[in-house]
C-alpha cells in the first residue's frame, strides 16, 4: 500500500447505480484489472438516489472521500437520474467546502458498463488525490477511526483509464 | 372655489396654454450638493426660452435638492417650476403635506409620478413607499383643490393648494394599446396637462393621436410632447435599446450617423460637433411637425444634461419670444 | 405556500455560542414542500453541524426531529422530549415556526436556520416565484387572478406604468443561486450584482382581461387602497368567533 508520512490507508466509499456502473466493477473483475483496494462499493437502484445525507453520512463514519459511479449522461436506465446526481454532487461539494471537509474529497464518475478500465481508473484517481489530501479531518481529530471498512480485496495494478469527470457544471 | 378668471391655479403655464399659445416647458434638475448656484445658472439657460421647467424629483433615484426647495429657488430666481413628485418616497402624508408647502411658497404647477425604481439610483439598499400610484396622486391633488378635501376626506379650513395638475404619458410603452386607455383615466383623475415621454417615433406618436383624438381627449387636458435633441448615434441607440417606452427608428439613427459622414473618424471634437447641429436641427424640425398635429398644446423639451441645446432649439423652431401672460 | 431558502452554514454556526446539544427541528409542510426545511434537511443540516463542530476541534451533539407543522401547538407537544434534552434549537421551520417554537418553549433558546422569503408557488423544479404579499384585502377579482400588490415593482393600483415593454417590467430583480447575489463585472470592471427580467404583472393582467372581455373591470380609476388591512396597520389577527369556544359557565 501506499503511505504518506505515517502509516494511511484511504477509506473510500463509491455509491453506484445497479446498472452500468456496477457492472462496469464487475467488468474489471472479470478483465482483472487491478486498482486500490481502498473503496467500499454501495449499489444503489440508481444514482437519481443519491443523497446528500448518504454522503455526509459515509464521512461521518470515517470515509476519507465519496465518489459517485453513474451511466454515462444520456444513458441513465431511468433517464435522467445521473443528471440529478451530477446536480447533488455539486450542491454536496459547497456543503462539505462549509463544513471543512472540503469539496474535493467527493467526485462523480460516468461509466458504461464496459468500462472496466476506467472503472479502475477512478478508484486510482479517488485513491491517489485522498493520498494528497490526506485522512478526514475527522479521524485526524477523533477517535473513530474507519467505521466503514476497506472493501472488497481486487488485484492491484498500473492501468490507466478514462478521465475522471470533475462534476462542476 | 377657483382663481381669477376660473383659472384653476394662475400658473404661468395654465395662462399662456389657456389663451392658445403653443407652450414650452423644460427641464431642471437640482444638484446632487446644497448648493443654490447650481440651479442659478441653469435658470440662466431656461429663463425666457420656456414657460415652465420641471424640477426632478430625485431622478433616476439619485438623490439630489429635493424638487420641493428647488422649486422654491426657481420661484426665487424668477422662473416658473412644475414640482415633480414620485409616489416612490412619499406616503400619502408626505405628499400632502409637500402640497401644502409648495403652494405656500409659490409653486403653482405640480407633475405626478410613480418614480424610477430605487433600484436604477444610488441607494438601491433603500425600501420604496408606493403608498398610492401616479393615477391616484392625481385624484389627490384634484380633491384638494376642487373640494378643499384631503385624501382621507377632511375638509380642509383655510387656503387650499392650488396646481395646475400634470401628469405623465408613454404613448410608446406596452401595452401599446392600452396607452390612449391609460391616459384617459389620467384625464378622469384630473390632469390638466399632459407631458409625453420622448418622441422619436413620429408615426408611432400620430397614431398615439389619431386615437387619443377619438377619445376627445386632447379637449380635456393639454398634450405637451416630449422632445430631445440628440446627441449623437450613441444616444439615439441606447434611447432604443434600454429605455423603456421609447423607439427610435432607424432613419433617424442613420440620419444623425450622416452627419459626421466625410469628417476625419479619428476627430472627435469635429463628429461630436457635427452630431449635435444635426440633433438639434433633427429636434427642431420634429417640434415643427409635431406643433401641426391636431390636439398638441405644446412641448415639453429634455436637454438632459445640456441646457444651452435650449435656446437654439425653441428659436429654431420659431417659439420665440414666449407670450407674456 | 410559504418559501423558504436555507441560511449559510456559516451564520448558523455563528448563533450556536457553546451549545452542545443542538436539535435541528424540521418542519413537514411549506418548507418541506421547497426542499428547505424537511426532514431530509433537518438531517443534513444535523450533519454538517456534528461534521463542522469535529473539524473545528469541539464536537457537538446535533440530532434532529421533525413535526408535522412547526406553527402549532399541538405538533410542538410531540417532540417535547427531544427538546428536553437540547441546549440550543435550530428551527428549520419558516419564521411562523420558529417563533410559535419559542413561545412553546420559553426556556430554550430558538434559532433560525431558514430565511423565510415570500409567499409563492413552484414555477418548475427549483425554481420559486413570490405570488401574493397577504394584503388583507384580496384584490384578485379586479385584476383576473394577477396579483399587482405582490408582482408589480411598485404595486401600483392602476397600471401598467411607463416601463413597460414587451411584456417585461423596467426594473430588473437581482440574480441569486442559492440566496447569493450572482456577482458580475458591470461597466469601468467594478464587481455588480448580475439581475434577470420580470414580468410586468400589469401587461399579463391586461392580456388576461382582454381574453375574458373584462377590461373594463380597470378603465376606472381605482381608489388608493387601504393598507390598514396589510402590515401597515400593525401586527395582524384575525378572530373568529363561530370557532372560539366560550368558558364553561
Ligand atoms: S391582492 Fe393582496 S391578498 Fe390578493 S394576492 Fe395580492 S397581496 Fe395577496
Ligand atoms: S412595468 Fe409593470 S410591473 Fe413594472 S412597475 Fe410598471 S406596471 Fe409594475
Amino acid at each position: 500500500m501506499q503511505r504518506t508520512g505515517e502509516c494511511f490507508e484511504p477509506q473510500l466509499t463509491a455509491f453506484t447505480c445497479s446498472y452500468c456502473a456496477y457492472m462496469s466493477g464487475d467488468t474489471a473483475g472479470a478483465m482483472r484489472i487491478q486498482y486500490p483496494a481502498t473503496t467500499k462499493v454501495i449499489k444503489l437502484p440508481c444514482t437519481g438516489k443519491t443523497d446528500a445525507r448518504y454522503i455526509m453520512s459515509a464521512f461521518e463514519d470515517g470515509a476519507d472521500g465519496v465518489y459517485i459511479i453513474a451511466c454515462p449522461i444520456g444513458n441513465c436506465h431511468h433517464v435522467r437520474g445521473n443528471e440529478r446526481a451530477r446536480a447533488r454532487v455539486v450542491h454536496t461539494k459547497k456543503l462539505l467546502d462549509q463544513v471543512g471537509l472540503g469539496g474535493e474529497r467527493l467526485d462523480i464518475f460516468f461509466l458504461s458498463a464496459g468500462m472496466g478500465e476506467s472503472f479502475a481508473q477512478a478508484a486510482k484517481e479517488m485513491n491517489d488525490r485522498i493520498m494528497r489530501l490526506g485522512p478526514s479531518p475527522l479521524r485526524m481529530g477523533g477517535k473513530e477511526v474507519g467505521a466503514g471498512e476497506a472493501g472488497e480485496q481486487k488485484n492491484g495494478g498500473d492501468e490507466t483509464g478514462e478521465q475522471s469527470v470533475e462534476a462542476t457544471q | 372655489m377657483s382663481t381669477d378668471n376660473g383659472l384653476k391655479s394662475g400658473s404661468n403655464l395654465e395662462k399662456v396654454l389657456r389663451a392658445g399659445h403653443f407652450a414650452v416647458t423644460g427641464e431642471l434638475g437640482p444638484p446632487q450638493s446644497a448648493d443654490p448656484d447650481h440651479i442659478k445658472e441653469k435658470v440662466g439657460y431656461l429663463k425666457g426660452m420656456v414657460d415652465a421647467v420641471n424640477v426632478t424629483d430625485n431622478q433616476t433615484a439619485v438623490v439630489r435638492m429635493s424638487s420641493l426647495g428647488a422649486s422654491v429657488l426657481a420661484v426665487q430666481e424668477g422662473i416658473e417650476p412644475v414640482m415633480q413628485m414620485t409616489c416612490r418616497d412619499r406616503n400619502r402624508l408626505a405628499m400632502q403635506a409637500d402640497f401644502l408647502a409648495a403652494h405656500a411658497l409659490g409653486v403653482r404647477n405640480m407633475l405626478a409620478l410613480s418614480g424610477d425604481h430605487q433600484s436604477f439610483g444610488n441607494h438601491p439598499t433603500s425600501k420604496n413607499v408606493h403608498d398610492m400610484d401616479s393615477m391616484q396622486q392625481i385624484r389627490m391633488l384634484k380633491d384638494l383643490r376642487d373640494e378643499k378635501k384631503f385624501q382621507c376626506g377632511d375638509v380642509m379650513k383655510g387656503c387650499e393648494p392650488r396646481f395646475f395638475i400634470g401628469a405623465a404619458a408613454a404613448p410608446e410603452a406596452h401595452p401599446v394599446e392600452w396607452r390612449p386607455m391609460r391616459l384617459a383615466k389620467k384625464v378622469a383623475a384630473g390632469a390638466d396637462f399632459i407631458q409625453t415621454q420622448l418622441v422619436y417615433n413620429l408615426p408611432a406618436f400620430k397614431k398615439y393621436m389619431e386615437e387619443v383624438r377619438k377619445m376627445r381627449l386632447h379637449e380635456k387636458t393639454a398634450i405637451l410632447v416630449g422632445v430631445g435633441p440628440l446627441k449623437g448615434p450613441a444616444m439615439g441607440k441606447y434611447m432604443r435599446d434600454f429605455v423603456p417606452g421609447i423607439t427610435v427608428p432607424d432613419d433617424v439613427i442613420a440620419r444623425i450617423e450622416a452627419a459626421a459622414k466625410g469628417i476625419d473618424p479619428e476627430d472627435k471634437a469635429a463628429k461630436q460637433k457635427a452630431w449635435r447641429a444635426e440633433g438639434i436641427k433633427m429636434c427642431i424640425e420634429l417640434i415643427q411637425e409635431v406643433k401641426e398635429i391636431e390636439g398638441v398644446a405644446g412641448v415639453h423639451v429634455m436637454a438632459i444634461e445640456w441646457e444651452e441645446a435650449v435656446k437654439p432649439l425653441v428659436e429654431g423652431a420659431g417659439l420665440l419670444p414666449r407670450p407674456v401672460v | 405556500m410559504i418559501v423558504a431558502e436555507q441560511k449559510p452554514l456559516e451564520e448558523i454556526k455563528g448563533v450556536l455560542g457553546d451549545a452542545e446539544n443542538v436539535l435541528v427541528a424540521g418542519c413537514g409542510t411549506c418548507v418541506t414542500v421547497c426542499l428547505a426545511g424537511g426532514e431530509k434537511e433537518a438531517q443534513l443540516m444535523a450533519s454538517a453541524l456534528r461534521i463542522a463542530s469535529r473539524v473545528d476541534g469541539t464536537p457537538i451533539e446535533a440530532t434532529d426531529v421533525t413535526v408535522q407543522r412547526q406553527c402549532e401547538w399541538e405538533y410542538l407537544e410531540m417532540i417535547e422530549a427531544e427538546v428536553e434534552k437540547a441546549d440550543l434549537i435550530v428551527s428549520l421551520a419558516c419564521g411562523i415556526g420558529v417563533q410559535t417554537f419559542a413561545r412553546h418553549f420559553p426556556d430554550k433558546w430558538v434559532v433560525p436556520g431558514l430565511n423565510t422569503t415570500f409567499l409563492g408557488q413552484p414555477e418548475e423544479q427549483g425554481i420559486w416565484t413570490e405570488q401574493c404579499q397577504a394584503c388583507g384585502n384580496c384584490m384578485l377579482a379586479m385584476t383576473g387572478g394577477i396579483c399587482p400588490v405582490a408582482r408589480c415593482s411598485k404595486q401600483v393600483q392602476n397600471g401598467p406604468c411607463g416601463g413597460s415593454e414587451h411584456g417585461l417590467c423596467e426594473v430588473k430583480r437581482i440574480r441569486r443561486v442559492d440566496g447569493v447575489p450572482v456577482m458580475v463585472k458591470g461597466r469601468g470592471g467594478r464587481m455588480m450584482p448580475a439581475t434577470e427580467d420580470v414580468e410586468c404583472a400589469w401587461h399579463l393582467i391586461h392580456d388576461r382581461l382582454k381574453e375574458h372581455n373584462r377590461l373594463d373591470l380597470i378603465t376606472g380609476v381605482q381608489e388608493p387602497k387601504d393598507w390598514t388591512t396589510s402590515r401597515d396597520g400593525g401586527p395582524r389577527r384575525i378572530v373568529r368567533e363561530d370557532l372560539i369556544l366560550m368558558d364553561e359557565e
